[in-house]
């Protein structure tokens, strides 16, 4: 029997004995991904919507370093927030290196310009005189940001969807900043990595399953979310 | 001065925006009540005019006032609020009729029970009551345009600025809403300023007309006389006038003057000097046409000028140009063109009074 077929046979198994190791780290990178998720939400929802919508000097600049940001390998922002946090670094006082915070923060760097550059461009796809018909029946500027970023919802869920799958299925910065220690920062991917090198391809592909299973549960909730209201 | 009974004021606005092209509207005057029309061919500036008056475009310089007190668009929040606005397209945000309707209302944080008995006592009011729990995406555009106009009206503002809004929509959805809007702004008192390249629905809802040409205010007028008298050949043009033609007065009498136009002698009821070079505009609806044997007897009128029917353009009224001498257009009704049988080359007379010629001393030559 293939490789494959018996890692799927004997990652089945795996599944349905709940154990209590898997588990637990599927929650955590629930978790971590989660409050990930978002932290970009709030930073990435009014840098994009005022990139969207304000007009200053620099804006294209800070438009095109978003753009570039959308794209940053996470192993690039793994080492950045690494030496940040690193015990001698300017973060190190804190102490979050190789613990679940430390990837939090990694991911949401990660998600952050995918949230921004999403929400810019929804924010964007708001007709200017829908804006100023909202100033015209007498909102403040808040009140119109408020009601454009209602508007633009259904495409902000998508940022909400990329800013997620970004991040639960990134490997490079969570096995930088996280270690990897089993029962502390052991993520879906990189137990994955560890499960793949010691030749223990059921575990890793019962990993994959749930990874799988995981985005797909996250994406079909949000997506029934967004196809109901578009429709 | 600036009268201390108008609601809103302009003094000295101009906005740049090409060195071609700018708007500058040295002073303008809107007073309680009133209904006023902002007209002129498309690109003049109405838009723009009217957000500055809307206070969401600051002007490059002048001075924008509400109920005499100077405002500006950074610090004229308050303002805003006593004002409403409906643009060429209805605008709804994505979510039901009754909350497109309370959107105003919530950001002057009126109470949610407050904001749904006002909002269904005037979607009712435009005739789209039953409507108020469909999606804004769902209606079509009558009944979108209905909405966003029961959307501003449920503010009460104090002013009401209107951008084309009958633009986008079919005949008979204007027809019916036109006389609808103007019922409604004369029973609540609505001070409105309406903006329009459509010169009827100027004539159907405003008490005084501005024209808006290149920029430039040309006339600020009462309706009717602005359409009866218009100030220069470029306003008479853009109300309909189609028949302007130069003359020379070899005549004056009391207030009936002789104008010798190509040779043609045409009574007209203005007093001038004799030797005056005049411009004449002529609406093509004071024009009637009768066969050449019959004109006599049909009519009282002074001005009987026989010539050749050049081109008829279909229409109701119907477009008659008529070589009289000069270039003559008149506006007959499609069973007139019938029974006269108007076709190119077919002799005809044209009738109209002394008092159908307007005088016009202003503008371009």
């Amino acid at each position: 029997m293939s490789p494959i077929l018996d890692g799927l046979r004997q990652a089945a198994a795996l599944l349905l004995s709940r154990d209590p190791e898997v588990w637990a780290i599927l929650w955590l990178s629930l978790q971590v991904s989660g409050t990930a998720t978002l932290v970009a939400l709030l930073i990435g929802v009014p840098l994009g919507a005022t990139l969207a919508l304000a007009r200053f000097a620099g804006r294209g600049l800070a438009v095109s370093l978003v753009n570039t940001g959308m794209g940053v390998p996470p192993v690039v922002v793994g080492l950045f927030v690494s030496i940040l946090l690193w015990r001698s670094g300017p973060l190190g006082e804190l102490e979050l290196l190789y613990t679940p915070a430390a990837i939090v923060v990694a991911q949401a760097m990660i998600a952050a310009p995918i949230v921004t550059g999403i929400t810019l461009a929804a924010v964007q796809n708001v007709p200017e005189m829908f804006r100023l018909q909202l100033l015209a029946l007498g909102a403040s500027r808040t009140q119109m940001v408020w009601v454009v970023l209602r508007e633009a919802r259904l495409p902000m869920l998508a940022a909400v969807m990329a800013g997620f799958g970004g991040v639960i299925s990134e490997i490079g910065a969570s096995l930088m900043v996280g270690g990897n220690i089993k029962g502390q920062t052991r993520t879906l991917t990189t137990a994955m990595v560890l499960e793949t090198n010691k030749g223990n391809f059921d575990v890793a592909i019962a990993l994959s399953i749930l990874l799988l299973v995981l985005v797909f549960l996250v994406n079909w909730a949000l997506t029934w979310v967004q196809q109901r209201r578009a429709s | 001065m600036i009268g201390p009974s108008t609601i809103l004021a302009l003094r000295d606005i101009g906005v740049r925006y090409s060195p071609a092209f700018a708007l500058a509207i040295p002073a303008l005057d809107v007073y309680p009540g009133e209904v006023i029309a902002i007209i002129g061919p498309n690109g003049g500036g109405k838009s723009t005019l009217l957000r500055i008056l809307g206070l969401l475009q600051a002007p490059d310089r002048g001075e924008v006032r509400f109920r005499d007190e100077a405002v500006t668009v950074a610090a004229g929040l308050a303002a805003r609020r006593r004002m409403a606005m409906v643009f060429q397209q209805p605008l709804l945000a994505d979510a039901t009729v009754a909350d497109n309707v309370a959107l105003g209302l919530a950001f002057r944080g009126v109470p949610a029970a407050e904001r749904a008995g006002r909002g269904a006592r005037w979607l009712a009011r435009l005739g789209v009551g039953a409507l108020a729990h469909r999606q804004a995406r769902t209606l079509s555009g009558g009944e979108a345009q209905r909405v966003a106009l029961a959307r501003a009206l449920v503010l009460e503002p104090d002013l009401l600025l209107l951008d084309e809004p009958f633009a986008g929509l079919d005949q008979p959805s204007r027809a019916a809403l036109i006389p609808e809007l103007g019922g409604i702004v004369r029973a609540e008192g609505v001070t409105t300023i309406l903006v329009t390249h459509d010169r009827a629905e100027a004539q159907a809802l405003a008490d005084r007309v501005a024209v808006l040409i290149d920029g430039r205010l040309h006339q600020v007028d009462e309706t009717a006389r602005l359409f009866r008298a218009p100030a220069s050949e470029e306003v008479a043009r853009f109300v309909g006038v189609e028949t302007i033609v130069t003359g020379e007065v070899i005549a004056a009498d009391g207030g009936v003057s002789l104008v010798d136009v190509a040779g043609r002698k045409l009574e007209i009821g203005a007093a001038a000097r004799p030797g005056e070079r005049v411009r004449l505009a002529i609406r093509p609806e004071d024009v009637t046409l009768a066969q050449r044997s019959e004109s006599a007897a049909l009519s009282s009128a002074r001005n009987h000028l026989t010539g050749v029917v050049v081109r008829v353009t279909p229409g109701s009224p119907a477009r008659v140009l008529v070589d009289v001498g000069f270039p003559l257009v008149a506006a007959v009704t499609p069973r007139s063109v019938e029974e006269l049988g108007l076709a190119e080359g077919v002799p005809i007379t044209a009738v109209f009074k002394a008092s159908a010629p307007h005088l016009i001393r202003g503008g371009s030559s």
